[in-house]
């Protein structure tokens, strides 16, 4: 404990934008060739002056391979300063870092050597599945009174997953979080409104619907999560289930507005049965921000792109049209700008959510992608697989970094000649627009890089209390 | 009843005691500036300072209520010892980690915040550092007595520790009032990042070195 605040938490998102800039990156790094190698937390050099800039710099190895890393988060945040039990001196140090393919959970500690953090504790999967009754831990938040992780099934690979506490002191797990699910059975990931109260989790599918790759039955059945679920935060009650509608497949990434105030939020929808579009979508709460149901709009449609089946795998031939799949997606903090990622066409698009349900295309680029492989202009002449997918943007909202891989089984499937992982990072102009940076190109050998998170926070690690929109 | 029967040394070590719980974001005002940005209105910190002081003084008084009546009871002694035991525990137990009552409701009406403020200040043992104030101002209290033919209690009375109570959260709010209206209309948030002294270190530390007074005394 000690005698001041950590400097990296904030009250306000707006006091965030103000951080320093970053200068590492923590990237979980998944074997996914079972070649032996090992799964690892990559670290990344972000300093522009540094000479290691854009390149791996520290790696921890862990001791098994089969983890299938996600998610991560930190062991504290911002969302320490709460006013309802504020414990301010803690520190943003350890990383909680899930396995979904081995229901393990791992702790690094980055103080000792930020570039090389330490595996200090592993919670092996009996125990993860004893105290918990769940399976595949995926999402890692934490919260105002712990450290909170969405996991996708029950002991067995089915329904329901849903959510559960860990201590943020002694990273004991604290067992189920629901006090009653009412109909949600599928989970994905969650995060909240802490002004509103409010719990939003989203689904995708159990670990037996996902494990072996895409179920191309379930799939065209729309038996894929279509839902997402309302919970009251401090009761642990299912308040609402609104479903998208069947044909909508795989609800994936929650981004609620950072400002405590605001209720509204943005949720990723990967397929769309119909016309194998991706789409974007806004809740909101219906009477004015305070109270009322909610509801959700589409405000975003990204539609699949007509292509020869002979550049098509296997599973899309007969469709002849690359999907979007948009597969993760992320907001600034200032509530401004949505990044979403399609990593099916290898688009990465910037859209201005100033008006949350008139979002507006401000910038595009093209990386990877199943039929463009579109290159780096680092590397012209290379044509990259894999496409956008796990988005991080920086505090200040000016830079965004992406890496290209998805879920080993599944990216057998869409791009069937094996991921090869690259990460890179882009320059947002604060009034929209964006452009690739030439000097920052990081290709992993081997192994695939997932989840990044940023030195001291980030625009998906850590929630606020405090409103300053007045 | 007058002042003079708590002594003028009891009374400001109340108001000070009542003052060093206001300035802790923990126990109030943080809480108070938090529901005025979520309003967006100054009006609701006040009105969120009334539930606020009133959880504390719950809490206060029935500790130093508890105390005086088990005070007619039990000899001083064992009170004392019993309340320099408690005080150390809890600081102990606090300097190892911090431990909170757990609340995650942000949206809070006059209840909630009062049961919030009688937990928070419960937890804390805000109570229990009044205690060595009051049995110090008994012991004063009976030894004058001792030339009358009063028969004494061990600890305070419980007019006294009513008496304490009230000083006490009338200093707690003047306190949280003040620094919440402040931080509200003036300086802001950003004050958190530079001037948040770990309370909850000093405040274990406190509970510790007044257990240990108490023994002393």
């Amino acid at each position: 404990m000690s005698l001041m605040p950590d400097p990296t938490f904030y009250p306000s998102p707006k006091m965030a934008m103000q951080a320093p800039p970053e200068r590492l990156a923590y990237v979980a790094l998944l074997n996914a060739g079972k070649n032996g190698q090992c799964d690892a937390m990559g670290v990344i050099d972000l300093d522009p002056r540094s000479a290691g800039y854009g390149r791996l710099v520290g790696q921890t190895d862990f001791p098994r391979g089969d983890n299938e890393l996600h998610h991560f988060g930190w062991n504290a945040c911002s969302a320490c300063l709460c006013p309802q039990a504020p414990h301010p001196h803690m520190e943003r140090r350890y990383l909680i870092v899930p396995g979904i393919g081995s229901s393990r959970i791992y702790i690094l500690d980055t103080k000792p050597d930020p570039k090389q953090p330490k595996i200090v504790k592993v919670i092996e999967p009996e125990e993860f599945i004893k105290k918990t009754g769940y399976t595949s831990p995926h999402t890692i938040h934490c919260g105002p009174d712990c450290i909170y992780g969405s996991a996708l099934g029950s002991a067995t690979g089915d329904g329901p997953g849903g959510i559960f506490l860990m201590d943020a002191n002694t990273f004991e797990l604290k067992g189920q979080w629901e006090q009653d699910r009412g109909p949600q059975q599928l989970a994905y990931d969650f995060w909240w409104h802490l002004g509103h109260d409010t719990m939003i989790t989203s689904e995708w599918g159990t670990p037996n619907m996902v494990k072996d790759g895409v179920n191309p039955e379930l799939l065209l059945a729309g038996k894929y999560g279509h839902k997402i679920h309302i919970w009251d935060l401090d009761k642990r009650r299912h308040e609402q289930e609104i479903d998208l509608g069947a044909e909508q497949q795989w609800v994936l990434e929650l981004r609620p507005s950072h400002d405590p105030n605001k209720a509204y939020g943005f949720v990723g929808v990967g397929i769309s049965l119909k016309d194998l579009s991706s789409s974007i979508w806004m809740w909101y709460r219906e009477d004015g921000a305070k109270k009322g149901k909610w509801a959700v709009r589409k405000v975003i449609e990204i539609p699949a792109e007509p292509a020869d089946p002979e550049k098509l795998p296997p599973l899309l031939k007969g469709f002849k049209a690359v999907p979007p799949l948009v597969t993760d997606i992320n907001l600034s903090l200032d509530d401004r700008f949505l990044y979403v990622s399609c990593w099916g066409t290898g688009e990465f698009i910037q859209y201005d959510v100033s008006d949350p349900a008139n979002p507006k295309k401000t910038g595009s680029v093209y990386l990877g992608g199943i039929v463009r492989r579109a290159a780096h202009p680092n590397k012209p002449k290379q044509a990259l697989n894999g496409g956008p997918q796990m988005v991080e943007i920086s505090r200040d909202g000016k830079r965004v970094y992406f890496t290209n891989s998805l879920y080993a089984p599944w990216d057998e499937q869409i791009y069937p000649d094996g991921v090869k992982s690259w990460m890179v990072k882009l320059d947002a102009d604060p009034k929209g627009g964006m452009k690739i940076d030439e000097k920052f190109f990081v290709e992993f050998d081997g192994l695939r890089a997932h989840q990044v998170r940023l030195e001291g926070g980030d625009a998906s690690s850590d929630s606020y209390c405090y409103s300053e929109a007045r | 009843m007058t002042h003079a029967e708590m002594g003028s040394t009891a009374l400001w070590l109340m108001l000070l005691l009542g003052a060093y719980h206001g300035i802790n974001p923990g126990m109030g005002w943080l809480f108070a500036v938090a529901l005025g940005m979520q309003e967006q209105k100054e009006s609701a910190v006040a009105t969120a300072l009334v539930p606020i002081a009133l959880g504390h003084a719950l809490s206060i008084g029935i500790v130093v209520l508890a105390a005086a009546f088990l005070g007619m009871a039990l000899p001083q002694e064992a009170i004392r010892y019993s309340v320099a035991a408690l005080l150390f525990g809890l600081g102990i137990s606090s300097l190892v980690r911090h431990y909170h009552p757990r609340w995650v409701r942000m949206r809070v009406g006059f209840r909630d915040l009062t049961i919030w403020s009688f937990l928070m200040a419960s937890a804390h043992g805000a109570g229990l550092m009044l205690l060595p104030v009051l049995l110090g101002s008994s012991t004063v209290e009976a030894a004058g007595r001792m030339a009358g033919h009063h028969h004494t209690s061990a600890a305070a009375s419980p007019v006294v520790a009513l008496l304490a109570t009230a000083v006490h959260t009338a200093a707690y709010l003047a306190v949280t009032g003040l620094i919440a209206w402040v931080v509200y209309s003036k300086f802001g948030l950003a004050v958190l990042r530079k001037a948040w002294l770990n309370f909850n270190l000093v405040w274990a530390v406190a509970l510790v070195i007044t257990s240990v007074v108490t023994l002393l005394m």
